[in-house]
């Protein structure tokens, strides 16, 4: 089968992102920002896929788009909207958001230049593990013994999460 | 493994000779062993995605002829009686109805996001079908991350119901969006926990190395020879039940149908909708039904997989269950001759009695076709796929006609305080018996 990961896929979806994430920002009615949110999303899945990690695909549409994304429509819906909409939507601080957009912009382009000198950016032949095996080859990264090299991290950002749970349930219980 | 002649493009047989190369290509699909998307044809994809799409319409719309039937009688009534034999045509009278009706949209409603939602929950009930397997290369494709795939698309559909609910700018509708979005963000914790307990038994034997395909899956329960309701008895059980309940909750069917309660909130989310945009979350609803359920019969009920295959092993039997799909459709024809020939003999009734008597003919043919040996191999497994998703279905009818709806609270506390923690105890119940059935199965041998 011929790679579907070709430069046209990614500019698409590197525009879909793009666009959306604009769209997020500008839009004065919050659900919308929300539902521009949930396109750049599933985008990002999207160009995972594209990259040959269906696994990292498969959680962030479960997990962002079909969780978290729900529960900010449910935070949203609950909130007045008509006085949201009356509000400005910017502070004056183009000049430091102008500089900061450059400082990165920047960044990216001098990673761009420098990593890619003679290689070839997109992953069009360098598929790393075959879409049979990826889910398999994620859990050999975290849980075997002699390769699994990324364990610690990953039980830090459990244990990270579990705190971050007993603080909701405490904060928002009054009698525990 | 690999079939050269299904990878045979399209253009190929239309260049040489296309009637003869036709034939030859459809042999080759007959006897290929891989699903179309793994043999990377676009064509038999492209065929078999219509073929499921139509079989689904066509399914949803017996449904609703079914619901209200099966309803009906339970509660001592005829239900549709008029249009066609035994109603047979309400549901094609109900799809004109709706197709023709004036499609409203409010004035004050959010017109891109009320245009959207519909499309969204359709699109998501449809899409998971991509995965389900019908047989062992019944399957449009087939994906690694198979049960992932489900599960993360069907809960986008979430999004179309909030969305729904919000854009109609009306209160019942976002109450029900807001029930909607709680109810299901919750029970698709408690499922979840189920489907791994699921995925755990899959890699947790000598025979198999774990999966999350659906064909994999199905394909392990044939390796170990059990399906996983029976696995670990009664773990699998356990799990069924925790999934069979939050499936009715992801649904939003009754005793859960709090987000469109009619008692209390008119429709719920789709209060606002009408015609052909109410029409497409009907559509929705009933292939959500369909999909969760064949989740449910790939993970627990052995999918494709016909009953008994231990205790009623050897040819015989094969031969013997093989039968079964041609007898059922003999069965249902034999049933429509019956009521032929009870028809009131009235000029009025002509066409009704001609018409029934032709459906019972079409039936009949189809039975008889599927005793060729060679159709009979092939639609065995998709018949008993589809028999264990129509006992799923027929369940849902009577949990309607059976429980009284539930209050919030007492649904949010089944969720989070019952479910959720019987699911994780399930987990690790079911790692530990993983880990040790091999060190008991030694230790019982050296007894």
């Amino acid at each position: 089968m011929n790679p579907v990961a070709t430069p046209f896929f990614f500019y698409v979806l590197a525009a879909v992102m793009i666009i959306g994430g604009i769209l997020v920002i500008t839009r004065k009615n919050a659900v919308h920002s929300a539902l521009a949110l949930i396109t750049t999303l599933l985008a990002q899945a999207a160009i995972y896929l594209m990259l040959y990690a269906p696994f990292v695909a498969g959680v962030q549409i479960i997990l962002y788009a079909g969780g978290i994304m729900v529960l900010f429509l449910f935070v949203i819906m609950l909130i007045n909207m008509e006085r949201n909409l009356k509000e400005r939507q910017f502070n004056k601080q183009w000049l430091v958001g102008g500089v900061a957009a450059l400082a990165l912009g920047g960044l990216f382009i001098s990673v761009y230049l420098k990593t890619t000198k003679g290689v070839m950016l997109f992953p069009e032949g360098r598929m790393t593990y075959g879409e049979s095996q990826n889910t398999q080859a994620v859990a050999a990264l975290l849980f075997d013994r002699t390769s699994g090299t990324y364990m610690f991290a990953f039980e830090i950002a459990s244990l990270l999460l579990l705190v971050a749970i007993i603080g909701a349930v405490v904060m928002a219980k009054k009698r525990i | 493994m690999h079939d050269s002649l299904m990878h045979t493009s399209v253009m190929t047989w239309m260049m040489n000779g296309p009637l003869n190369n036709f034939v030859e290509y459809v042999e080759s699909y007959l006897k290929s062993n891989q699903t179309p998307g793994a043999a990377g044809n676009i064509f038999w994809a492209a065929v078999y995605i219509l073929v499921v799409f139509g079989g689904l319409s066509v399914v949803v719309i017996a449904m609703n002829w079914l619901e209200r039937k099966i309803l009906a009688h339970m509660q001592v009534r005829l239900g549709p009686m008029r249009v066609g034999p035994h109603g047979l045509l309400q549901p094609i009278a109900d799809a004109i109805k709706l197709l023709l009706k004036e499609d409203i949209m409010p004035a004050e409603a959010d017109a891109l996001v009320f245009w959207a939602a519909p499309l969204i929950v359709v699109l998501a009930a449809f899409t998971v079908f991509v995965v389900v397997p019908f047989g062992p290369t019944h399957a449009i494709t087939d994906m690694n991350i198979g049960i992932l795939f489900m599960l993360g698309v069907s809960s986008l559909s979430v999004l179309g119901v909030v969305m729904a609910g919000w854009a109609s700018n009306s209160h019942y509708p976002l109450i029900g969006a807001l029930r909607s979005s709680a109810q299901m963000v919750s029970y698709e914790v408690a499922m979840g926990l189920a489907v791994v307990s699921v995925i755990l038994m899959t890699s947790l034997n000598a025979t198999g190395v774990g999966t999350l395909s659906m064909i994999g899956i199905v394909q392990a329960q044939q390796a170990q020879g059990t399906w996983f309701i029976f696995k670990f008895f009664p773990l699998g059980l356990i799990g069924f039940f925790i999934f069979a309940v939050s499936m009715v909750a992801e649904t939003n069917r009754a005793p859960f149908d709090l987000p469109e309660a009619e008692s209390e909130l008119t429709a719920g989310f789709h209060t606002e909708y009408s015609g052909f945009r109410w029409s497409l979350f009907f559509l929705a609803e009933y292939s959500a039904m369909i999909a969760v359920s064949s989740i449910a019969v790939t993970l627990w009920l052995g999918g494709w997989l016909r009953p008994f295959p231990n205790l009623l092993n050897g040819s015989t039997w094969d031969l013997a269950f093989g039968l079964i799909p041609g007898l059922t459709f003999l069965f249902f024809a034999a049933i429509c001759f019956f009521n032929t020939a009870r028809m009131p003999k009235h000029p009025l009734f002509r066409v009704q009695t001609i018409g029934l008597a032709g459906f019972g003919v079409v039936l009949a043919v189809i039975g008889l076709v599927m005793f060729i040996p060679g159709v009979r191999d092939r639609v065995g497994d998709i018949f008993w796929f589809s028999a264990k998703v129509a006992g799923f279905m027929y369940l849902y009818i009577w949990y309607r006609g059976t429980f009284p709806r539930y209050r919030f609270d007492q649904l949010m506390k089944v969720g989070w305080k019952i479910l959720l923690p019987m699911g994780i105890g399930l987990l690790i119940l079911t790692a530990t018996a993983g880990i040790l059935e091999e060190p008991i199965k030694e230790w019982l041998h050296r007894l």
